[in-house]
């Protein structure tokens, strides 16, 4: 099987080593991964922002990029479900159609392994780790991706503690972070202000890199310790055994 | 009510910043309403009734002049007084002829959305009539001067020290007065408004055209005691508040309930069908229906905010939002707030006017999942945005800046090189360029990775 990684911005300048490990997970999985190296930007701070134009323009660029692709895997719920669900409604005709053809063959990186490879279990690599996840919101909400990674995780030895806030938005939201920065920041803190307390937690993580620098920014300028981790570090992990 | 959406970013930076316990009181108030909505989906099959919900709205709305005219025949029947207000002028004028041609001194409000967008005290006021919002959350912000934060709770924004206090100098209270003691004393001071009054004033949460009958759920009584003490109801409806038949008023008066406070209905449900009858012991003489348009015309001749108008006001949207629970309501700067307020404000107030609010949103999504009447309000939401932008309303700053970056992203090799200059500026400079100089207003600086992803491809991952 072979899957063209979606690296995507953030990831690309960012979280570089979560899709570095990205890249060792799917090999390991037997996943033969490919990068085309013309991609960029999927568009989503155009269309969110209402640029529409800009937004297409990219959208077709993105639909050239993985054209031939038999999988496109991305460590990222939302820039996936730009992918996934943006793209159909700012293209027309043929172009609407191959974007229907990309949503069908685009996936997270958990929503891939279970759904597609049909793993359950990467190995236990994370016994008695505690862990809070955090669901960001176009993973949840357009992609339908909520089971998945808990699952690999649980099936890792992890324990999953609870979280009131997990599904609730971190305020990242894209140019909402600095349109709206105070709000967006309030937004933060209800995050962290529900995760439970310092010893009953040893790492946050999520699908989504814009969630985690928002989270882990703010509770850095508080001064909190959590570490925030991306779920393709934790994931490899799993598969591999602790570090 | 006068609009000023235009300064939400500030107000509600202010809020945040002067007024922190604003936000403690709607966090908990939102959450809590949002755990009894939950539940209360839970115990029936919210997604089938929420999409019988919609479909009997979007009905309606696209055959909306044959059931305006249905329901003003059968309000007519019943012995209703049907007027017709295009817009807040027009209302207003209404009501100053029923004050002046039946003498009305004293009006009791029920709570009404409506009214605040008309700005119906201010009306009644203005002409010498003492007017007395009767529901106590309406009771507790008319005392002190405040617009309504919540379509449900228009007080979710002040705490019981707030009340205690407010109560102990309007009604004498004490101090430390319980919760039922404070709803003692409104109560008591209420009762002679009710009792003296010549008109009461309501909203109407439906309108059934068969049957000509205005529905009204609340909790406290107080509607009921409205519309049925003085002389003379004042029901103000939307024309979008419609519904076919008297059938469909049982599933939305239950849908309406669960998705607002999670009961399975509310305490009070007053179905108004005209005034007292020949030998009915109680009532009012006169019962007036004023169906006001407002901007609604206009909202339901657009292709795509038109669904907006399905809103039933039940606030389910505002309790999840996590936007609207770090500031509640009155940031927002009109009636309708949260969700459902930054998208009905530009159709009713005009995009220029609302501008700041389709933005006020992290375009999560929660809210459309808790919709009774399944509005897809991100959906909405980006409209406007696309609109802004289409109508030269965003700052050119962005627009160039977006523009040089789609040009960018089509071209990677151009776009791998604005990555490479981007990690080569130092972290002095990057920060304090605009963007990154808000991000990092109360978050520290974002450090990228020690090389970028595609020069770990390039070198080969192990």
């Amino acid at each position: 099987m072979r899957a063209s990684l979606f690296v995507t911005c953030l990831g690309d300048q960012f979280f570089a080593d979560a899709a570095a490990d990205t890249v060792r997970l799917l090999r390991h999985l037997g996943v033969d991964v490919a990068f085309p190296e013309a991609q960029t930007c999927c568009g989503q701070p155009a269309f969110n922002s209402g640029h529409r134009n800009e937004a297409r323009r990219m959208a077709h660029h993105m639909l050239d990029v993985f054209d031939d692709a038999e999988y496109v895997v991305a460590p990222s719920g939302s820039c996936a479900a730009m992918l996934h669900s943006g793209y159909a409604s700012l293209l027309d005709g043929g172009d609407r159609e191959r974007a229907g053809g990309l949503a069908r063959r685009t996936f997270e990186l958990s929503q891939f392994i279970v759904d597609v490879l049909g793993v359950r279990a990467l190995g236990s690599g994370l016994e008695g780790r505690r862990i809070a996840y955090h669901h960001g919101c176009h993973a949840l909400r357009e992609l339908e991706v909520r089971e998945q990674p808990l699952a690999l995780l649980r099936a890792a030895g992890a324990e999953l503690v609870p979280w009131e806030a997990a599904e609730e938005c971190c305020g990242f939201g894209g140019l909402f972070a600095v349109k709206h920065a105070a709000v967006s920041v309030a937004m933060a803190d209800r995050k962290l202000d529900t995760l439970p307390g310092a010893s009953g937690v040893e790492c946050v993580t999520s699908a989504d890199g814009g969630c985690l620098l928002q989270l882990s920014s703010r509770a850095r300028h508080r001064g909190l310790e959590t570490p925030f981790r991306h779920l393709a570090h934790l994931l490899w992990e799993a598969a591999r055994g602790a570090t | 009510m006068e609009p000023h959406s235009r300064e939400y970013r500030r107000a509600a930076e202010a809020l945040l910043r002067e007024r922190p316990e604003v936000r403690a009181s709607v966090t908990a108030a939102t959450t809590a309403f949002d755990e009894h909505r939950a539940r209360a989906y839970g115990e029936i099959d919210a997604d089938r009734w929420r999409s019988w919900a919609a479909g009997v709205k979007s009905h309606v709305l696209s055959h909306l002049d044959t059931y305006l005219e249905q329901a003003e025949a059968s309000l007519r029947e019943n012995g209703a007084v049907v007027h017709w207000a295009e817009d807040a002028e027009g209302a207003a004028e209404i009501l100053r002829g029923i004050v002046e041609r039946e003498s009305v001194r004293r009006v009791v409000k029920g709570k009404s959305m409506l009214s605040e967008e008309l700005g119906v005290n201010h009306v009644l006021e203005a002409v010498g009539v003492h007017v007395r919002e009767t529901d106590l959350g309406e009771y507790i912000i008319q005392l002190l001067g405040e617009a309504p934060s919540h379509i449900v709770g228009p007080a979710i924004h002040r705490s019981l020290e707030d009340v205690r206090e407010l109560f102990a100098r309007e009604l004498g209270t004490a101090r430390d007065a319980s919760p039922d003691a404070l709803a003692a004393a409104a109560r008591a001071a209420l009762r002679d408004e009710f009792l003296t009054a010549d008109m009461g004033i309501t909203g109407g949460n439906f309108l059934v055209a068969e049957t000509g009958t205005v529905a009204l759920i609340e909790n406290e009584g107080n509607i009921r005691l409205s519309t049925s003490t003085p002389r003379i109801h004042v029901a103000l409806v939307g024309i979008e508040k419609l519904l076919p038949r008297l059938h469909d008023l049982a599933g939305f008066l239950q849908l309406t309930s669960r998705a607002a406070t999670g009961q399975a209905v509310g305490n009070f449900v007053s179905l108004v069908q005209g005034p007292r009858r020949d030998g009915e012991p109680n009532g009012p003489e006169q019962v007036h229906v004023v169906l006001v348009d407002n901007g609604r015309t206009r909202a339901l001749a657009d292709d795509v905010a038109w669904e907006a108008l399905r809103c039933v006001r039940c606030g389910a949207c505002l309790n999840i939002c996590p936007v609207y629970r770090q500031t509640g309501g009155h940031p927002y700067g009109w009636v309708y707030s949260g969700p459902i307020g930054a998208i009905l404000a530009p159709s009713l107030l005009g995009l220029a006017e609302a501008l700041p609010l389709p933005h006020a949103s992290s375009l999560c999504g929660a809210c459309t999942d808790v919709c009774p009447v399944r509005i897809p309000i991100p959906e909405i939401l980006l409209a406007w945005r696309e609109r802004a932008v289409a109508a030269g309303l965003v700052p050119a700053t962005e627009r160039s800046a977006l523009k040089a970056y789609a040009a960018a992203a089509a071209r990677p090799r151009v776009f791998g090189a604005a990555g490479a200059a981007f990690r080569a500026t130092p972290a002095r400079v990057r920060n304090a360029l605009p963007l990154l100089r808000d991000w990092s207003a109360g978050r520290t600086p974002v450090e990228p990775s020690r090389k970028p992803f595609r020069a770990l491809w390039q070198e080969g991952i192990e």
